[in-house]
This record gives C-alpha cells, structure tokens and sequence, in this order.
C-alpha cells in the first residue's frame, strides 16, 4: 500500500491513488505527492552489509591496482636505486641503467670478495645492504657502501662512496622516508653532503666512522661534520646509521 | 550554469578562503599547518595535495550520503579518503616516481588532516555534490594560503632563503647586527605566527568577534 502526503495540510492518505480531496483541508488530488519508502539506514543489518561490502569493494580494488603496477612500480625503484649510488660518486645521472652497468665493475661482499656479474645483482633484493659497488671512474677505483638506519620518523639510507684507500670519503647520498620537511629532511641537501667529501672514515688504518655532531663540539679520535639545527636526532640517526653500517664492513676496509 | 554559480555555491568556495577559513576559523589542520612550513615549499606541495583530495573526497561521500549507515559514517569517511591516497599514491609510484618520493611525507599526513574529514562531515553529508567539490577546492586552497603565509615568514626569518633561494645571507646583513631566527625554524613559532595571523583576521573582521 503507498502513501500520498498532502503538500498544504501534511495529511496523510493510505491507498494505492491519491484521494480526490484532501478530508482535512479540501486541497485537490493535483497537491497529494507520493511518499517513497525508504530503506532505514539506520537498522543493524543495513549498517553491517554496508560496511561488508564497503570493505570488499575497497580491498579489491586496491589490491587490484596494487598488484597491476607491482612490475613497473619496482622498475621505477630499482632505476631510482641505482640512481642513487651513482649520486654517491657525483654523477648526476639522467640514464641510470646504462650509467650504472658502465660504471660499476665488481659487486664485493662484506669480507671483498666478488659477489657474480653486476648485471644480474638485485639492487632492492635481500642482499643490498651486505654489498660493496666498486666502480671505475676517471677519477680512480672507488667503493660504495650501502647505508640503512633510523631517523627521527621513519628508516633513513644512504649510500658513501671512498676512495681506494677505503678511508677518504669521495662522496655521499642520504635519503629518508619521513623526517620533518624543512628540518631533519636536510639530510639530503648539497649543503649536508657535502661536508663529508674529503673525511677520512679510518685513523691509524682502524675504523673511526664520522661524527655528526653539533657544530662547535670538539671531537677527538675521528672527524666530524656539522648536525642540522632542529634535526638533532635525524643527525644523530646518520651518525649512528654511519657507524653501525661502515661497521659491517670492518674487515674489507681495515684490510 | 546560473545554477552551477549560484550565491550559496560561490560562497561555498569563496568563505573558506578568508570569513570561514578552515585554520584560522573552523581551527583545523593546525598540526600539519606546524608540520609543513618549514619552508615554502613542503607548503605549497601539502596544500595543493589536501585541496585536491578533499574535492574528491567531498564528491564522493556526497554521492553516497544517503546511502551512509549515520552510526558509521566516520568509518565509511575514514576509508574513502584512505583508499582515495592510497590509489593516487600507487598510481604516482608507477608513473611518475620522482613526484611520488617527494610526497610520500605527506600521504599519512593527509590522510589524518582534521580538514577532510572536518568538511566531509559538515558539508559533504548535507550537500551535492558540485557544491560539495567548490566546498573542499575553497578549504583547501583556504589551507594553502595560510600555510604559505607561515612558511613564507619562517623560511624567510629563519633560515634566510625563499624556496631555497638566498635572499638575508649576506655578509652586509650580517654585519649590521641581523642572524637569522633559529626559533623560527621549530614548531612553537609557527603556532605563534599563526595565532598571530587569527589575531590581525579577528581585529579586522567584526563578525568574528565574541560580543
């Protein structure tokens, strides 16, 4: 049975028309309008299959575009990779594929053993950060170590490269997930980096690392460059991320 | 098209950006409002990222207003505006990876922008949908503009540089006596320019003002 409403008096008539006149206030057939039933919203079972369904569509959905861009999202992060291990010997690369095969020769476990062809070396697999690159360049025999860590949010990395006496730092490349914009996220500037370049990570041939510290701050037994201001422990993060990752790499540097 | 401009609908996006502004105003966002304006511009990419997802998100939950359970709209809000980031995100990773590293900061904190869910609740569960999308294009732009007020005088005052470009390090300027604010660069002074800025908005707008 539908229920035809008058627009003058509000009256409500039940039948399956709208009656001829309105009993209350005399209005015509022409003032009734029809009254739709509506699905409550508001019962138990509408919100849970809402929301069932709700969840469904949107799984699949995701997973679907997740799963359509998987092989072209991880081409663009290997190429973004190599990338940026060639930022860490300053080359500024706009083809990183061809730059990368040109210019790395060897990749060396942790001890400096080589590791197979660079060609078939995963650079995002489960062995990237157990890997030295040894590249060739005109300027001499350089290594890149591959730097992971924690800053204040989230992971920081990095790559530094030496020369071939394993100690002066030829160059470095920091990146991060979510540091503060504008204060821990300096990491990646120029003007970061390049305090580094000409460090010596050794002294006496025994593995130092380089301090990151405030600047003014007098530091001893091994070099130093100065923090961010504001982004003391993203600072601290590569201080630490330095020491802990060159570490790994003690017997191959000290060798 | 008279219709697609009518007096409620142009106030729906022009409010926003000065009498009705979601910060200084409805006093949301405020987080992301310190988070973000470091430097012009982080501001900038935040802005114009929040002003184009609360359009969409606007659109879509205005479409599905009267389908919403009211006992888990929040929910359902919560998970188109998720699903909305996270689809423009993947999307950006495999077509044009270099935008996306830059803002990959950004997407959880867009997602978690009191803006979006603030508007979908207010205006998007009552409204249509093109009104609903000049509601979020005009908080959203009314976000920016704040948020580039702010970065402007903490980039400018603290680290001396506008986008990155030198404009106060100067030997001269330094010279004569000016250093460059460290406070500026944290947190705290952006809430103080921002209180400010509510100030200036308040003394000159008598609407604003509690009798």
């Amino acid at each position: 049975m539908a229920k035809f409403k008058c627009k003058v008096c509000g009256y409500i008539h039940e039948g399956s028309s709208a009656p001829a006149e309105c009993p209350t206030c005399k209005a015509p057939a022409s003032e009734f309008v029809e009254e739709k039933k509506k699905i409550s919203t508001n019962s138990n079972g509408y919100t849970l299959i809402y929301a069932a369904v709700m969840v469904v569509i949107v799984a699949f959905l995701l997973a679907a575009v997740s799963s359509a861009l998987k092989a072209k999202q991880d081409d663009n992060v290997k190429l973004a990779t190599k990338k940026q291990i060639l930022s860490a010997v300053n080359i500024n690369s706009t083809d990183a594929n061809a730059d990368f095969n040109k210019y790395v020769k060897a990749v060396l476990d942790t001890e400096g053993n080589e590791k197979g062809a660079v060609a078939d070396f995963n650079v995002i697999g489960s062995e990237k950060y157990n890997v030295v690159y040894k590249c060739e360049l005109p300027q001499g025999v350089k290594y890149i170590i591959p730097l992971v860590g924690n800053g204040l949010w989230g992971a920081i990395g990095g790559y530094i490269s030496v020369d071939e006496n394993k100690s002066t730092v030829y160059g470095v490349f920091f990146t991060h997930d979510s540091e503060t914009p504008g204060l821990g996220a300096k990491i990646t500037t120029d003007e970061f980096r390049n305090q580094f370049v000409g460090k010596n990570i050794l002294r006496d041939s025994a593995l130092t690392s380089i301090a990151v510290v405030k600047a003014g701050t007098a530091v001893n037994d091994k070099d130093q460059v100065d923090a961010i201001s504001g982004g003391t422990l993203t600072s601290n993060g590569v201080n630490d991320m330095l020491e802990k990752c060159l570490g790994n790499f003690n017997s191959f540097l000290t060798k | 098209m008279s219709e697609l401009f009518s007096k409620k609908n142009k106030e729906a996006f022009v409010n926003p950006l000065g009498l009705n502004n979601p910060v200084t105003v409805q006093v949301l966002g405020i987080c992301s409002a310190l988070a973000v304006t470091a430097e012009l511009k982080p501001a900038i990419v935040m802005g114009l990222s929040v002003t184009i997802i609360v359009a969409f998100a606007n659109v879509i939950i205005s479409l599905l207003r009267n389908t919403i359970p009211s006992r888990i709209r929040i929910v359902v809000q919560l998970v188109v505006v998720a699903t909305l980031v996270t689809l423009v995100s993947e999307i950006l990773k495999a077509f044009a990876y270099d935008i996306s590293v830059q803002l990959s900061v950004y997407i959880g904190l867009i997602i978690t922008n009191c803006i979006l869910m603030g508007r979908l609740e207010a205006f998007a569960m009552q409204n249509g949908p093109w009104a609903s999308f000049l509601d979020g294009l005009g908080n959203g732009l009314g976000y920016a503009k704040i948020l580039i007020i702010v970065a402007f005088f903490r980039e400018l005052f603290g680290a001396g540089t506008l986008f990155g470009i030198n404009i106060l390090n100067y030997e001269c300027i330094e010279k004569a006596g000016y250093q460059n604010n460290g406070l500026m660069v944290l947190a705290p002074m952006a809430l103080i320019i921002l209180g400010c800025i509510i100030w200036w908005q308040r003394a000159h707008r008598k609407e604003l003002q509690e009798k």
